[in-house]
């Protein structure tokens, strides 16, 4: 037998069994719109990727990385002792920031294509979902060098849920493991970060490409006001895969260049009786809904205000979760356009907001 | 980008063949760049991996090491200690000899044991048995003897050197 046929025959085993050809098939028909706004659907990849990235770098911190009391102390020697560990961690705070960023240029991008609109309803919400998640990815995460920063971030991230009435303390003791913010934290933090979300998060991403597999991509309204035969695309199989890989590999020049230059700092190790560094502040991503609490406090003083605060907070994310719900027609009406607004007031809220918090740091 | 589409869906057009050669060129120098890619991620990821190996081989370039109030041993008894990264002990004969050698079976690698009662080195794995005195293996499956150290004692220890 030549080696051609000995291929062949190991190709025809395999697809008996796992329908190869029926795959090939599919991503040869498989097609992605090409308009204006194309360059908006790379986002989501990038996020993925990243996400690998995370997964990559997260393997390898977890080499030497030891919870619980030895925490800094394993941190430190990832950092200062053992060859190229600083760029590793490097990677995955700076691939970690990266990729929250991604993942909110893809939603606002989905949100503005009004891509979250009937059969996609589930795409957006899981989406959301993954979003949620890799919050809470990037608030453990931020706990387990028990650094300075980590340590008094989390202590003011935790009193969030714990001003909630009644159950607050409760939950935040759960959370912390104790009444203070101490080495069970740290552990507890761990199990979540690298095993509980993990969990979560991966057959949820499952979902979520799959719905992208059936649904194909969304078109924004101007471009399926357009009659068919006006409406270009272009094959996923090579052309659209071809450019997703380039994208990908310059946000990996992009991460490399990040990491090396400006590697990730490690402060003092967490002291319970110091008192809180200045200018100690929420990750960005963090900063906007912390600002809002902030202002609305200034202007409805004591328990009232934060709660008035949270109110306002949840509220708008849940109006925010149920947009397709509202904004559900293809054609655009006033709905269509309300949502518009919506959206645009969103960015406005955040951009604005973070804005005054960092202006604020003091 | 819609003009990019049209310059993809190239045609195979009949080539020229100076055009051949550019293209085969242009296609093993973007192998030798990946190549050189793939290796400037996996060179950093290949040291991490292998610091504490390198730390080990540091520890294992150790030719000698002092054991405080190793003088004080009682005879008859064993000290277990690290010579480097790797175990070694130090035995305090009943007739007051003092000998030095590595405690890593040739065998295996398992760590051995002194035993008084029967004045032999033994290891508990496969049941090789050593001389006390010159670490030449006896009987079971070591191959080769145990390394001797060169052992001197003096007033506040003992040192351990390689012999």
């Amino acid at each position: 037998m030549t080696s051609k046929t000995i291929a062949t025959s190991v190709y025809d085993w395999v697809d008996e069994r796992l329908g190869l050809t029926e795959l090939a098939a599919f991503a040869r028909h498989k097609t992605v719109p090409v308009h204006s706004q194309s360059f908006w659907y790379y986002w989501g990849g990038i996020s993925l990727f990243l996400f690998l990235v995370q997964c990559f770098t997260g393997v390898l911190l977890l080499v030497y990385y030891r919870p619980g009391a030895e925490a800094f102390e394993s941190v430190r020697q990832i950092t200062f002792v053992m060859h190229f560990g600083w760029l590793i961690r490097s990677a995955h705070a700076w691939s970690a920031n990266l990729m929250i960023f991604s993942i909110v240029v893809h939603m606002f991008s989905v949100f503005f294509m009004k891509a979250y609109r009937k059969p996609r309803e589930l795409g957006w919400l899981s989406g959301m979902a993954l979003l949620g998640i890799a919050t809470v990815f990037g608030f453990s995460g931020y706990l387990l060098p028990m650094d300075e920063l980590s340590y008094f971030a989390t202590k003011v991230g935790l009193e969030i849920p714990a001003s909630i009435p009644w159950i607050g303390t409760a939950i935040a003791n759960m959370l912390r493991g104790g009444p203070e913010v101490s080495e069970f934290t740290v552990q507890r933090f761990f199990a979540l970060h690298v095993v509980v979300l993990p969990a979560l998060f991966l057959p949820l991403l499952g979902f979520h490409l799959w719905l992208v597999q059936k649904h194909g991509n969304a078109v924004p309204p101007s471009e399926e006001a357009k009659p068919a035969s006006e409406r270009k695309s272009m094959p996923f199989m090579p052309n659209f895969l071809r450019k997703d890989l380039a994208m990908w590999l310059i946000s990996l020049n992009i991460l490399a260049l990040l990491a090396s230059v400006f590697p990730w700092s490690l402060g003092k190790q967490y002291d319970a009786l110091a008192p809180a560094p200045l200018g100690i502040h929420p990750e960005w991503y963090f900063m906007s809904p912390f600002e809002m609490l902030k202002l609305l406090g200034n202007i409805l003083p004591g328990a009232i205000g934060e709660i008035a605060g949270m109110l306002l907070v949840g509220v708008a994310l849940v109006l925010w979760l149920l947009i397709p719900f509202y904004d559900s027609t293809s054609a655009s009406g006033r709905r269509g356009r309300n949502a518009h607004y919506f959206g645009l007031l969103a960015v406005f809220a955040l951009l604005t907001t973070t804005l005054i918090g960092y202006w604020t740091i003091r | 980008m819609t003009e990019q589409i049209n310059l993809e869906n190239i045609v195979p057009e009949p080539q020229e063949p100076g055009e051949k050669t550019t293209r085969r060129f242009f296609l093993a120098a973007a192998g030798a760049a990946g190549v050189c890619y793939a290796a400037a991620l996996a060179y950093p990821i290949y040291r991490y991996l292998a610091s504490p190996e390198e730390m080990a081989m540091n520890a294992t370039a150790v030719t000698e090491v002092t054991l405080k109030d190793a003088n004080k041993l009682p005879l008859g008894s064993v000290l277990m200690f690290k010579f480097g990264s790797a175990p070694a002990m130090l035995i305090h004969h009943q007739d007051g000899r003092w000998i030095s050698m590595t405690a890593v079976c040739t065998h295996l690698g398992c760590t051995v044991q002194y035993e008084p009662q029967a004045d032999r080195i033994h290891c508990a794995c496969h049941g090789g048995v050593y001389d006390p005195y010159t670490g030449a293996n006896v009987s079971g499956p070591p191959p080769k003897p145990l390394k001797l150290f060169k052992a001197v004692v003096n007033d506040t220890g003992v040192e351990v050197s390689r012999a």
